[in-house]
């Protein structure tokens, strides 16, 4: 029967010869083999110690952004928990008061944002949502843990520190 | 029987027993490190420099484990099994001639526990004792798995048995003697059974290789078809004994080819050197350096060649060794009539 691809290849059963049925040879064959890989030079990376270098576009844990001045950039519009296809992140808005111009930018600031590092994805959605550049998932790898409550970062993990 | 003899013993058994202990427990670590080598990996490097303190990590972790005796299981077969092959293990090393003698405090000293002059056959029938730790082991599980490693174990032991006497007997021809210490003696400078004896020694390793439990002949213990094999119910330091019994055997069966077939203690120019206790001493470093080359080659191959089916293993023992064997016999009794060594 012809076969519908071209690309059927029959196979024969062949009997092995005498040097295959002894095995031997064989044997020595990968015996050598596996001396080779015994001397060869190992591509470890001994990570705790040593870390390789993260490509430019890898996304790590988040950080809230700060300005110029400081100030926390986050308005709290909520656009970032929006566009979260994980639902990771949680928020709450509050109204800034007299003299807390030099604590946050805009009126509007988010006095509790969580992120849950369980649910986040790292797909970076909320980096691009954010029309006010304050949040960039530029971080490390996400720590491992013990506890599940170890994974909701807060503002105290998640907000830059101020720069003097 | 005057008290600094029994002293001299006690003190040599348990430097052996010590030394034999130890290096099973390093063994343990090399094949780990090595099987990391071969795969271009690092092994185990954490615990300690170089990773140097993993048996000990391993013990402490064993022994604090939580131990389980299955309910339907026969409490006191269920341990024996374990303490057996433990025990056989470690008693063939009594036999083992691990340099020449010593002339300390104005005694002579012999390095070996017993000269009894059946010394070969004594490590065949602890070798055949061996078995019993997993054939009980095994059975005392009441689980279909492991009693099916150890019907493998019980059968893969006795065809490879076979062979690996009857290899043996050709060397026996040559030596004339059963005692491993004459055995040793023979060999004396590069005079060494092995270059006399290659298909003897090929068939004598292959079945070590059987008797030991190694890849590719480790069977009781494949995971793929049997879970754990004979040790699936075990735990804690009883599955530890198990798993440590394997390489006490390495080392013994390491220890035992190397003084049939690879001249023991001796090295070449050994005449050379006047000073007894110096020679002795060099010809034990040089026993104890044959005895990991073949721990290394044990390792080595495990980590190399693929496990043979369980017809393929029969075939091969009962169809291939055995012959082999007998036809060596009869090469080397011609060569004996022929050339009268
Ligand atoms: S990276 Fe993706 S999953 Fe994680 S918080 Fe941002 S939008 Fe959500
Ligand atoms: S981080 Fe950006 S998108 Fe998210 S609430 Fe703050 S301003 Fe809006």
């Amino acid at each position: 029967m012809n076969s519908l691809t071209n690309r059927k290849k029959v196979l024969e059963s062949k009997q092995m010869n005498f040097w295959e049925r002894i095995y031997l040879p064989a044997i020595i064959n990968g015996l050598s083999i596996t001396m080779k890989h015994f001397f060869k030079k190992r591509t470890t990376v001994y990570y705790p110690e040593e870390k390789r270098s993260f490509s430019e576009n890898f996304r790590g844990l988040h950080s809230l952004k700060r300005d110029e001045n400081g100030a926390e950039r986050c308005t709290a519009c909520g656009l970032c928990a929006l566009s979260c296809p994980a639902e990771a992140i949680t928020m709450t808005a509050a109204e800034r008061k007299p003299g807390e111009e030099h604590l946050y930018r805009e009126e509007k600031y988010a006095s509790v944002y969580e992120i849950n590092m369980l649910r986040c994805i790292f797909c970076g959605f909320c980096e691009e949502a954010c029309p006010k550049a304050a949040i960039y998932l530029d971080g490390d790898i996400a720590k491992a843990g013990y506890i599940r409550d170890e994974f909701i970062f807060g503002k105290d993990k998640l907000t830059e520190p101020v720069i003097k | 029987m005057d008290i600094a003899f029994i002293i001299e013993k006690l003190i040599l058994i348990s430097a052996i027993l010590g030394i034999s202990l130890v290096i099973a427990m390093y063994t343990t670590l090399a094949e780990r490190k090595f099987a990391g080598f071969f795969q271009d990996r690092v092994g185990p490097n954490r615990a300690g420099p170089w990773g140097l303190l993993q048996p000990l990590a391993d013990g402490v972790k064993l022994f604090t484990k939580e131990e389980i005796i299955p309910t339907h299981a026969s409490t006191f077969l269920f341990v024996l099994g374990p303490s057996l092959s433990m025990f056989t293990a470690c008693i063939t090393t009594a036999v083992i001639p691990w340099g020449q003698d010593l002339f300390l405090f104005g005694r002579q000293i012999s390095l070996q526990v017993a000269d009894i002059n059946v010394g070969v056959l004594y490590v065949f029938g602890v070798v055949s004792l061996g078995v019993y730790g997993v054939m009980i082991g095994g059975w005392a599980s009441n689980n279909k798995f492991s009693l099916l490693a150890a019907v493998r174990s019980a059968s893969q032991n006795i065809s490879y048995e076979i062979a690996m006497g009857l290899s043996i007997i050709a060397l026996l021809m040559m030596t004339g003697t059963l005692s491993l210490r004459e055995i040793s003696e023979q060999q004396s400078g590069m005079n060494w059974n092995v270059f006399y004896q290659p298909l003897g020694f090929l068939i004598f390793m292959i079945c070590s290789f059987a008797e030991t439990n190694r890849t590719p002949f480790d069977l009781p213990e494949c995971e793929t078809e049997l879970v754990g094999g004979h040790h699936t119910e075990y735990s804690s330091m009883k599955l530890g004994f198990y798993l440590f019994a394997e390489y006490i055997n390495m080392f013994v069966s390491s220890a035992i080819m190397a003084s049939l077939y690879f001249g023991g203690y001796n090295y070449p120019f050994m005449h050379l050197i006047s000073n007894p206790n110096i020679a002795a001493l060099i010809g034990v470093a040089v026993f104890f350096t044959k005895i990991l080359l073949f721990i290394f080659f044990f390792i080595w191959v495990r980590w190399t060649v693929p496990r043979f089916r369980y017809d393929q293993l029969m075939k091969l023992g009962w169809k291939v060794l055995i012959p082999l064997a007998i036809v060596n016999i009869a090469l080397t009794g011609t060569g004996i009539l022929i050339f009268g060594k």
